[in-house]
């Protein structure tokens, strides 16, 4: 079979799991900000004892390798709990969950670079801490975590290939069917790798864009 | 404490202490305010100056201490009282504080629509409004890091103007501004001063506190050791701590040469 036309005959087949891909990606990503989010605000700002439990959420889901979550989820705790998901379904909360852990780290360190006289300078008005912190705190945090939430993307990105171990048909999945069928292991591999290659960088130029558009009048992007 | 009886104060904030890692910083302070009157606190650097000042709207939380509202005691420990009395109670910072990712009139907008609930339309009128009384109606627009200082402090001083407050508290709101920009600032204090605006102010502009203060607060290693009219404590002859104190500070300013001794 001709090199070329072994990646045509596959090719709809893995653009197939590119879809599956970036929905995990965008699912993931999504679950991992409106959980990340609250867990930043809370580490930094709640009671001790809230604090602490977020850390240990933390603390579990960076310290466990993703692939070893993905099972322990779907053959264990999932099955456990009674949570009947398909593959896809699970692969998108563990990987939601384990980039929770991530994306909250880089909020916080967004929080804090904050300088503690914006939330006084709320206070000082009467504002509640609950409004200062989504009026006037995570307006400015949110924009300076875009360089480092573009890099949770791409690590993101290239982690859901992992979900392939639960036979999540995505791109890593698909391309390993076809070339253990095919035996045309070099180009099916350099193609998949070229799809993950592009929505890297489509993404990472979208909140590059993103980062310039917010940036607030003022300041600039460049360092220059 | 000081003055006629017959009036009920606007604000009055009584023994007030502070610790801070097992030391006391504030020591037994209190003050006083009635209508027209504009207290300034001064002292040396560690005093406990912006403590007090702190604790009176409670961004810091004093230890000791209770704190009135004309008629009403404040509850600190209520979270709605709290919001009731720092609405109340405006605050001018050293450093400005505005916020960075809203323009200019959006900064005196914001707490306008989040606290006081106006509509978005009655905000943003009223925050024109107050722009313009502190002669910067032409900059609504401008984000804060296309401010210079003086600009930014004035902006600083509408969003808290504009909330209505019964007191207004600046803590050395010209000491982070370049020489050339104190005075724009300082025109509009005192232009609020004549305007019988009620200030506590922490300040190092002696000359300046001289000229709106209604009595003088001297204050060193955390208690408020003197006080008076800056006329009784400042006149030429006069033995007092702050006559001693501002006498240093004008040396310093003069731009003499010789040493200053200790």
């Amino acid at each position: 079979m001709n090199v070329f036309s072994a990646i045509i005959e596959a090719l709809p087949y893995i653009l197939e799991g590119t879809l599956v891909t970036i929905l995990l990606v965008v699912g993931a990503l999504s679950l991992g900000f409106c959980i990340g989010v609250p867990m930043a605000v809370g580490q930094v700002y709640a009671p001790m004892p809230i604090a602490r439990l977020i850390s240990l959420y933390v603390w579990f889901f960076r310290g466990v390798p993703v692939l070893l979550l993905l099972f322990l989820f779907y053959y264990g705790i999932f099955g456990l709990i009674g949570l009947e998901v398909s593959t896809i379904g699970a692969s998108c909360l563990v990987l939601g969950m384990t980039s929770a852990a991530y994306q909250s780290q880089i909020f916080r360190g967004a929080i804090l670079s904050l300088p503690a006289g914006q939330l006084k300078a709320g206070r000082a008005l009467g504002m509640r801490d609950g409004q200062s912190i989504i009026h006037i705190i995570l307006p400015q945090a949110l924009r300076l975590s875009i360089p480092g939430w573009s890099n949770e993307y791409s690590i993101l990105l290239k982690d859901s290939a992992m979900c392939f171990a639960l036979g999540t048909p995505e791109i890593m999945a698909r391309t390993h069917f076809v070339a253990s069928r095919t035996y045309e292991h070099l180009p099916l591999y350099i193609t998949a790798g070229l799809i993950y290659f592009a929505i890297t960088f489509a993404g990472v130029s979208m909140l590059r864009r993103l980062e310039r558009k917010v940036r607030i009048p003022g300041y600039n992007t460049s360092g220059m | 404490m000081h003055t006629p009886a017959s009036e009920t104060p606007i604000l009055r904030a009584e023994h007030f202490s502070k610790y801070l890692g097992g030391r006391k910083i504030l020591d037994d302070c209190s003050i006083c305010m009635h209508p027209g009157d504009v207290k300034v606190l001064i002292g040396p650097s560690g005093a406990g100056k912006s403590t007090f000042l702190q604790c009176i709207n409670c961004l810091l939380e004093p230890d000791e201490g209770e704190i009135w509202l004309g008629e009403k005691q404040i509850n600190v420990k209520n979270s709605k009282e709290l919001c009731y009395l720092r609405q109340h109670v405006g605050m001018i910072f050293q450093d400005f504080n505005l916020f960075d990712h809203l323009c200019a009139q959006d900064n005196v907008a914001l707490a306008l629509r989040k606290v006081r609930g106006m509509s978005k339309q009655d905000a943003l009128k009223r925050a024109k409004e107050e722009l313009a009384r502190v002669g910067l109606a032409d900059r609504a627009s401008l984000f804060p890091a296309q401010l210079s200082g003086g600009q930014k402090q004035r902006v600083a001083i509408a969003r808290a103007l504009a909330m209505d407050p019964t007191v207004l508290l600046l803590d050395e709101p010209t000491s982070a501004l370049d020489p050339e920009l104190v005075g724009e600032v300082l025109t509009v204090i005192r232009d609020l001063a004549s305007h019988g605006m009620p200030m506590i102010m922490v300040t190092h502009q002696m000359e300046f506190a001289r000229a709106v203060a209604t009595e003088i607060l001297f204050m060193e290693q955390g208690q408020v050791i003197e006080h008076g009219a800056p006329d009784d404590l400042l006149a030429p002859g006069t033995i007092s701590r702050t006559q001693d104190f501002c006498t240093r500070l004008c040396d310093l300013c003069s731009g003499d040469t010789g040493r200053i001794e200790e």
